[in-house]
């Protein structure tokens, strides 16, 4: 993090170079990464799009852990190439909401998916009389 | 180490907002990580519900692979041109960030016009939201993630008349770069949407 006095001459010489990258905002991208990002981005939603349309691989569940494994690669790519996230932009503290906000969202869909698994799991099986006066 | 520089050089708030552009930035993520919250509870719902097509439609009777595809290409796309007028802002290019702006707003149009043919199309079919409880939480994810979208297309607006009347001066470049976190946040969203609603759904 390069420390500049926030002089008026600062604000002039703004426009000057773009070319490093301030200490007190978040990093902006350079054309050069948006289009590597872009490029990721096509290659990593073409796969999954690709696999389940054409049905190339034979086990449903392979299909699935790829798409989601792509997926969730995918994600990160938008993270760091248009989001511009890192460890340093504010202080650290965009990081640390981000990860708080994985850590709830991991409890939410982890705990909500096993808890209500388990639910079904065990409830009580239903027999063919009562299938019958079902609404 | 910021608090120190600022001491020393107090016309800087005169000549800038009232608050340092760093509190905006971080505020805003953490909007943004409270809309993730949002969607990841919407997720869950889905998560539960999404197998329960009470005898209707699952989502291989449903879903139009190829119309999803044009769907992501077309938010995917919003993404770069957006990428590309923070470039023309950053360049102080004022007519060319405007330019980039009301590409990304069409590609967001589009995106959003084949969504709502789809939804116009699984209602038409009987497949509302009322059906089943895995059209309920389909419907509820996707239009939210669609509200956010036709909001984001209405900042867009918002923001090319700003920069027109404007210019790119220092509040509208702190807007924009919000609304730049806010619409590639809503690709990201996009990317969970067509993974494990549209391709997990249909592979079954």
């Amino acid at each position: 993090m390069s420390s500049q006095p926030h002089s008026l001459a600062h604000e002039d010489a703004h426009e000057a170079h773009h070319g490093h990258s301030h200490g007190h905002e978040a990093g902006h991208g350079s054309l050069r990464s948006y289009m590597v990002g872009f490029a990721l981005s096509v290659v990593l939603t073409a796969i999954p799009f690709a696999l389940v349309m054409s049905g190339a691989l034979d086990s449903k569940m392979a299909t699935a852990v790829v798409v989601m494994g792509l997926g969730a690669i995918q994600i990160v790519v938008h993270m760091i190439f248009f989001l511009h996230m890192n460890q340093r932009s504010e202080g650290g503290w965009t990081m640390m909401a981000l990860i708080f906000t994985l850590i709830i969202v991991g409890i939410a869909l982890a705990g909500s998916l096993w808890v209500m698994h388990h639910l079904n799991v065990n409830m009580m099986p239903m027999t063919h009389e009562m299938m019958k006066n079902m609404p | 180490m910021t608090n120190a520089t600022q001491t020393e050089a107090p016309q800087f708030y005169l000549e800038e907002e009232h608050h340092p552009e760093g509190s905006t930035m971080l505020g805003f993520w953490i909007y943004l990580m409270s809309d993730c919250l949002i969607f990841a509870v919407l997720f869950a719902t889905h998560g539960v519900l999404g197998r329960n097509y009470a005898a209707g439609p699952s989502p291989a009777d449903l879903f139009d692979l190829s119309l999803v595809a044009i769907n992501t290409a077309m938010l995917l796309l919003s993404s770069i041109t957006y990428g590309f007028a923070m470039l023309q802002m950053e360049r102080n290019a004022k007519m060319e960030t405007i330019f980039w702006l009301g590409v990304t707003a069409v590609f967001g149009l589009a995106f959003l016009s084949l969504e709502l043919y789809e939804f116009y199309h699984l209602i038409q079919e009987g497949a509302g939201p009322t059906r089943s409880a895995f059209l309920s939480s389909f419907f509820t994810l996707v239009g939210t993630h669609g509200l956010h979208v036709t909001f984001g297309i209405i900042w867009i607006v918002t923001m090319m008349v700003q920069v027109r009347m404007h210019g790119l001066i220092p509040e509208n470049r702190r807007r924009l770069m919000c609304l730049s976190m806010f619409w590639h946040f809503l690709d990201v969203i996009w990317i969970g949407v067509f993974s494990f609603v549209y391709l997990i759904g249909v592979i079954g």
